[in-house]
């Protein structure tokens, strides 16, 4: 451009291009080096690239690169190298049975590792993250058993759900007594059932009542002292554990309603030695029955 | 030639073919709701038919208002047509206060999940996508309305090209920014990010979209000036690209007229090819070259300098719109896209670092000579500190598209981080910037306080910096844990855990949004005391004002 050089700005002693926009002028310094050089150090580097990996569309396939590096076989590699890490106890917890995993203490922590991991993330939305559980959510850490507290009833528990439709599937429902019993009758079995547990009965119950219907409707599953069946999944209601509520209101809900909470079966869902791993793993909360 | 004193008034093919349009559409839509399969749908259609009615209206009556001729020039002075102007900076800022609060509450629901209230409408899934589309497309692109309506003609010495078409198409976005945003409440969505809106929002906002680059075209016809301004490159490059990009994604069959539901021509990872190509390009030509413009002109405007380098600014310009446009599959590392497209995604985003720090160069060196006035004008801070983030977030950008960066920030909040460095810091810095010199220009005012700008200043600054060091720290660490393996080769921490772990810093990330907030309500206090005080005796002052 002619005109270049007419207008010097008198701060920076650099040309301007001429031209001025509503007041902006434009000086014609030249690319900073640094920069251009640092541009010219990432195309010379993507081309390196492309030389390297997969880079450019071919028709029916892309430049391959020199290494031979494919994502499909990086992912492939990695999980192999995982398999050797997790090695022979891998193996061995797949074909161990589960008294042979509580009695070795290096495959019970090697189950316990894995149990952690898969219990966060498929069993604590329920049962809470240290199997604490919940209101209706069974809590894995006492000593009271809906279904068994031995190792391989946990594990049946597990493998195939509770009321889960499947065949082995853990079975039977409290039944909802609405029409069947009368309000006064609700009150009285649930007055009764409290008193089982030697929690307070309110002024003026009729606790005669409550045991005659106790024993009519409830003892069939429930047993005579109200022991509980785990058959059955009923409850011991005689200790101090609850799956629901103690106080009278939520007892009478129980009654009226029926009870039927479901667990998913994890058979299929979750591997061989995952759901062996959970059972170890909640077995060793501190409530496992020998 | 008598009528030269009185020229007879006419209506004009464009105010009465756009009044029968707008009556006909009017038309359409009433039989649209009536036979709309949902109610929500029925109610866009409703508002489409308020909407053309109120235009059929506005349209004749400012036929009855205006002088019969509009002179393109006065005493030899160009007639700027700043009506359309002032609207988008208004709309802009009242959109920006409510996306930023908007973006508070999700950021709160975050930290504290009972805040979704179990309300379908205010639920998380509904309410990011509003906030996502009030800051960028509300906020963002009024201010890219505004500022390009008005640097396109304050640089081309002409007056806006179209009498009712710059006024259509503020007016216009807006209809759409409010059919996207009821849209997302009452949960319709296409469900591609930052394009939610369903085919019927897009089919319009194409119809404004084209008036857009119509007007701004034109306008640059009939300039007065030898060359076209930096600043209108990088403008006309954000519009026709946008044009492009949301063609391409929003390609979409509706199920019928009378529903809001449609499916997108794409499908698997072409689908999610081309809604990366569209939403990386979205930030490189929405995000980046809009407001590239905006610093292009407003800086040195403001600092009342040279722009730093003609040729680094053509350089940065070709280099960083050729590059840009490949960078999308960056946003795909390690899934079911082809390795070569993910090595391209990659490897053009290094090359992109430089041609975007082109851009910080060109801006902080227009500094060179009037440093000092960053100790007296926090405008010109705010601008600065703007162009420091942009430099800060696109050397993060390409350092988190290399896959081994990328396979730990990706899905964290590393990412979120990012955007905010960009978003908060770039993008929302030079539109306050911008703003604050546009106000007292546009009315005529001296600026009320400078001293309320540097509080702006520091408390969005503490915001900012509080938001980004949390979602760094929350980024890394939810990255690591997700990654840690124990020694017997099984995963350290369930999802759960990772999940726990952030809490703290939602609680301070939430904190900094508040305190962005904050800043920018101060900012539309002093806004509404400039444009409410008295008119400025002079031009406000010989720094501020644009020369003529």
């Amino acid at each position: 451009m002619a005109d270049e050089h007419k207008d010097i700005d008198a701060v920076t002693g650099t040309a301007t291009t001429g031209h001025e926009w509503d007041g902006i002028r434009e000086l014609n310094t030249p690319l900073p080096r640094w920069w251009l050089w640092s541009f010219y150090i990432t195309i010379v580097w993507a081309i390196g690239y492309w030389v390297v990996y997969p880079a450019w569309p071919l028709l029916t396939t892309s430049t391959q690169g020199i290494t031979g590096w494919h994502a499909r076989s990086a992912i492939i590699t990695d999980l192999a190298e995982l398999k050797v890490q997790r090695g022979p106890l891998m193996d061995q917890l797949a074909s161990a049975s589960l008294p042979e995993i509580a009695d070795s203490p290096q495959l019970l922590d090697f189950a316990r590792a894995q149990g952690r991991v898969a219990f966060a993330d498929n069993c604590a939305p329920c049962h809470g993250a240290g199997g604490g559980g919940a209101k209706g959510y069974a809590n894995l850490n006492d000593d009271d058993w809906l279904w068994g507290g031995k190792i391989a009833d946990i594990e049946q528990t597990i493998r195939f759900g509770v009321r889960s439709t499947h065949d082995k599937g853990r079975a039977g429902n409290m039944p909802p007594f609405t029409g069947v019993l009368k309000a006064n009758e609700v009150s009285a079995v649930a007055d009764f059932t409290r008193s089982l547990s030697g929690l307070p009965a309110e002024k003026g119950v009729d606790l005669a009542l409550g045991t005659k219907l106790f024993a009519d409707n409830c003892a069939v599953c429930h047993g005579e002292a109200g022991k509980g069946n785990r058959e059955l999944g009923a409850p011991n209601l005689t200790d101090k554990i609850w799956l629901y509520a103690s106080d009278k209101a939520t007892i009478e809900r129980g009654i009226l309603q029926g009870r039927g909470a479901v667990m998913p079966l994890w058979d299929g869902r979750l591997s061989e030695p995952v759901i062996k791993a959970l059972a170890v793993y909640v077995y060793t909360f501190g409530g496992g029955e020998k | 030639m008598a009528n030269v004193l009185a020229p007879q008034k006419r209506m004009t093919i464009g105010e009465g073919g756009l009044a029968l349009t707008f009556a006909a559409l009017a038309l359409l839509c009433i039989v649209i709701a009536a036979k709309a399969y949902t109610p929500e749908y029925a109610f866009h259609a409703y508002l489409f038919t308020a909407a053309s009615v109120a235009s059929v209206f506005a349209i004749v009556n400012r036929y009855y208002d205006r002088p019969a001729e509009t002179p393109l020039t006065i005493d030899g002075k160009p007639n700027y047509n700043m009506g359309p102007v002032k609207f988008a900076t208004i709309i802009a800022m009242f959109w920006g206060i409510a996306g930023f609060l908007v973006g508070l509450i999700i950021a709160l629901q975050l930290a504290f999940p009972a805040l979704n209230f179990d309300l379908p409408w205010i639920s998380f899934g509904r309410l990011r996508p509003l906030h996502t589309s009030a800051v960028i497309f509300a906020f963002g692109g009024n201010v890219l309305l505004a500022t390009s309506f008005y640097v396109v003609q304050r640089t081309c010495r002409a007056r806006l090209a179209g009498d009712l078409a710059p006024w259509f198409v503020v007016l216009g976005y807006n209809f759409f920014i409010l059919i996207a945003g009821t849209g997302y409440l009452l949960g319709i969505t296409q469900s591609k990010e930052y394009a939610e809106p369903e085919w019927y929002a897009d089919l319009w906002l194409t119809v404004v979209w084209v008036t857009y680059l119509l007007v701004f075209l034109a306008t640059l016809w009939r300039r007065q000036e030898p060359h076209i301004y930096v600043a209108n490159w990088f403008y006309l490059a954000f519009i026709v690209t946008i044009a492009v990009l949301h063609l391409g994604n929003n390609a979409a069959v509706p199920v019928s007229i009378f529903s809001p539901k449609s499916y997108i021509v794409w499908s698997g990872v072409q689908d999610a090819m081309v809604q990366w190509w569209y939403g990386h390009n979205a930030v490189g030509f929405f995000l980046t070259a809009g407001f590239l413009a905006i610093m292009y002109y407003f800086i040195p405007k403001r600092a009342e300098r040279p722009v730093y380098s003609y040729r680094l600014s053509i350089i940065h310009f070709w280099a960083l719109i050729f590059l840009y446009i490949w960078a999308g599959p960056h946003h795909l590392h390690y899934t079911a896209l082809p390795d070569w497209a993910q090595t391209l995604g990659m490897t053009f985003s290094i090359m992109l670092w430089m041609p975007s720090w082109g851009g910080m160069i060109n801006g902080i060196m227009t500094l060179s000579g009037a440093w000092d006035k960053l100790r007296t004008d926090p405008v010109l801070r705010l601008m600065v500190v703007s162009v420091a983030f942009y430099g800060m977030s696109t050397f993060e950008g390409p350092m988190m598209s290399v896959k081994v960066v990328n396979s730990l920030s990706h899905y964290t909040d590393w990412t979120i981080g990012h955007v905010h460095s960009g978003a908060l810091g770039w993008v929302a810095y030079i539109s306050f910037g911008a703003i604050y010199c546009l106000v007292p220009w546009l009315w005529n005012r001296q600026l009320y306080s400078l001293k309320l700008v540097n509080w702006h200043f520091w408390i969005s600054t503490i915001g900012i910096v509080l938001y980004i060091t949390s979602m760094w720290v929350s980024g890394i660490l939810q990255g690591l844990m997700w990654r840690a393996y124990t020694s017997l080769g099984f995963l350290e921490y369930s999802f759960v855990e990772t999940v726990e772990a952030m809490h703290p810093f939602y609680v301070i990330r939430a904190l900094g949004g508040f305190l962005f907030l904050c800043g920018a309500l101060v900012m539309v206090w002093n806004l509404w005391k400039t444009v409410n005080a008295a008119e400025a005796e002079q031009p406000a002052g010989v720094a501020l004002a644009p020369a003529e």
